[in-house]
């Protein structure tokens, strides 16, 4: 079960928000790199964000670039999951890659400062501040097992090649 | 039932028989990474212990989104990706050699390949009929390593094309107007096919900017048919072996059907800070720009910058608005000094710069300050994209943006002779 308190943003959330191409010679200074995220969207997202963390967002979440510092600098800040209306598929299958939930679910429901608890295996949300309860959606198959251990090096580390 | 394009070229590389929702394992004919994304996809690489590349001869690293190197950081970079094409064998373009979708298209993709780039833009590759797609480095790295990765075969929506384009309206102009419409997550895991009497008259180039601009919807991938116009380009870039003729079924199942009368469409443009806030550049007359950038893969080929030096022949910037011209590859930028377009852009107070992504993300080469205004050529606007999160980016065709650097305003390009 992951818990933690939400932090709340609109739609259309880009890659460029997220990590802005001006830090891209920060690329290969991860630590650097991540003093820096979010900062177009949020500028105190970096000084608020607390381990466990977990990003509440509209629709399309993590549109643009196939730079997967995005979802590494958010994994680095100490945000345990994404929770949003859409994602971009992009941004959605390198969160995945690195061991990073992103799962579908309304929104609407959830206030910034909210505490959550995400049950995976259940596919549930709760919202301990409100009482609400809201479910997500099933990812395929492949990229849950894929999350499960952590993230696509891993698993290809233990199977050897994509398991259908 | 008949086939998408997406299901039939997923079907041949998966050995299946795919359709929309199915999960298949994919043979990758080509695969790429560039120099902001590339060094993240050699350290997967090596975390996960792979020692070889799967094709050395199939897989290449692109050394265009700053380059040469502005930055100390940005040349260290560079030179592990030298270092490890140099010890894997595998393709590299380096500084100059030109943007990455530029060149797979001239060089690299034939119809039914598919693609996969460290890059949200290497869904151009689909105007020749590729199913190209971008991944991050995780993915990518992987398919460096096995040569295959594995896809959800997404829905398709087909854009069925009618009528020719107006005077100075063309590519950019139809794709703008379909993002408009659907919206940036319009097309969120899903194809764009294109199809329909409308696309006689799209050239190469014009199918390139269109699909490249396809992810701009959330769509996974754009695709073309390959037709006469595809076997041409091909034929006329010697790589006429790799054409085969692929169109979709005739009773391929599509999620909907959106009809574009080319003939209707007016010069637009993109307003910040989202691709989908779109207008008509007339409406937006008055709006003063401090720099035009005309390049990109999205607009940095022979035919925009033929329809640039048309327009801005025998005329002036705006002295108060920068003209910034990026041409997308060396084969670009030698056909247009050829046929005389750099030494009218240049008459026309226009800057070159090498062959690469220049100014479109910010990092080099034309970075704007606060409180500036950019026309841009290129697929997007975000907030921050090109420098100052207080500048304002927008986009539209090549010949729009011309036209507004000889006004320092953004000007619809039918009002300028």
């Amino acid at each position: 079960m992951l818990k933690g308190k939400a932090l709340k943003f609109g739609d259309n959330i880009s890659t460029d928000h997220i990590i802005p191409g001006r830090y891209a010679h920060l690329r290969s200074n991860l630590r650097e790199l991540a003093k820096h995220v979010l900062e177009d969207a949020d500028p105190t997202f970096a000084s608020r964000v607390k381990k466990g963390g977990i990003i509440v967002a509209g629709n399309n979440f993590g549109l643009g670039s196939s730079r997967e510092h995005a979802p590494l600098v958010i994994k680095m800040a100490g945000v345990s999951a994404i929770l949003a209306k859409s994602v971009a598929r992009i941004f959605f299958r390198n969160a995945i890659n690195l061991g990073l939930p992103v799962l579908i679910c309304d929104t609407d429901k959830i206030d910034d400062g909210d505490e959550l608890k995400i049950e995976l295996k259940k596919g549930m949300v709760k919202d301990t501040t409100n009482g609400n309860e809201l479910t997500f959606g099933k990812m395929p198959d492949i990229m849950l097992r894929i999350l499960n251990q952590g993230g696509l090096i891993p698993y290809i580390q233990k199977y050897g090649d994509f398991k259908l | 039932m008949g086939k998408t394009l997406a299901e039939k070229i997923l079907s041949r590389k998966s050995g299946s028989d795919a359709r929309c929702g199915d999960i298949v394992i994919a043979q990758v004919d080509l695969v790429f990474a560039q120099d902001t994304t590339g060094p993240l996809t050699v350290r997967q690489f090596r975390a996960g212990n792979a020692k070889r590349l799967a094709n050395p001869k199939k897989t290449a690293l692109f050394l265009d989104h700053a380059a040469p190197s502005p930055k100390r950081e940005v040349s260290n970079d560079h030179q592990l990706l030298r270092q490890f094409a140099q010890k894997t064998g595998c393709l590299i373009y380096d500084v100059g050699g030109g943007i990455c979708h530029q060149i797979v298209a001239e060089s690299l993709a034939k119809p039914g390949d598919v693609i996969v780039g460290a890059d949200s833009h290497t869904v151009t590759a689909g105007g020749l009929g590729a199913f190209a797609t971008g991944m991050g480095s995780s993915d990518v790295a992987v398919i460096f390593a096995l040569g295959k990765s594995w896809f959800r075969v997404p829905e398709t929506i087909k854009i069925a094309l009618s009528g020719k384009f107006g005077r100075r309206v063309g590519a950019k102009d139809l794709v703008l107007r379909l993002i408009g419409d659907i919206g940036a997550d319009g097309a969120t895991y899903k194809a764009l096919e294109f199809g329909g009497d409308g696309l006689a008259s799209l050239n190469m180039s014009d199918r390139f900017t269109v699909a490249n601009m396809a992810v701009e919807a959330g769509a996974k991938a754009g695709l073309f048919p390959a037709d006469k116009v595809t076997r041409h380009y091909l034929n006329s870039q010697k790589r006429g072996d790799g054409y085969q003729p692929l169109s979709a079924d005739s009773d391929a199942v599509y999620e909907n059907t959106i009809s574009i009368n080319l003939a209707s469409l007016e010069p637009l443009v993109a307003k910040p800070h989202t691709v989908d806030n779109v207008a008509t550049a007339r409406s937006l007359k008055g709006t003063k720009i401090q720099q035009v950038f005309i390049g990109t893969c999205t607009n940095g080929r022979m035919e925009d910058l033929a329809i640039a030096a048309a327009i801005l022949k025998g005329k002036m910037r705006h002295p108060q608005t920068r003209l910034i011209i990026g041409p997308a590859s060396p084969q670009v930028l030698l056909s247009a000094i050829s046929a005389g377009y750099i030494r009218t852009l240049v008459e026309a107070g226009g800057v070159i710069l090498p062959p690469g992504c220049g100014a479109c993300l910010g990092l080099h080469q034309g970075v704007l300050a606060e409180g500036e205004t950019c026309l841009s050529t290129a697929n997007r606007n975000f907030k921050g994209r090109m420098g100052s999160p207080q500048a304002f980016i927008y986009l539209s065709s090549p010949a729009t943006a011309a036209a507004s650097a000889i006004t320092g305003e953004i000007t619809d390009p039918r009002e300028v002779s």
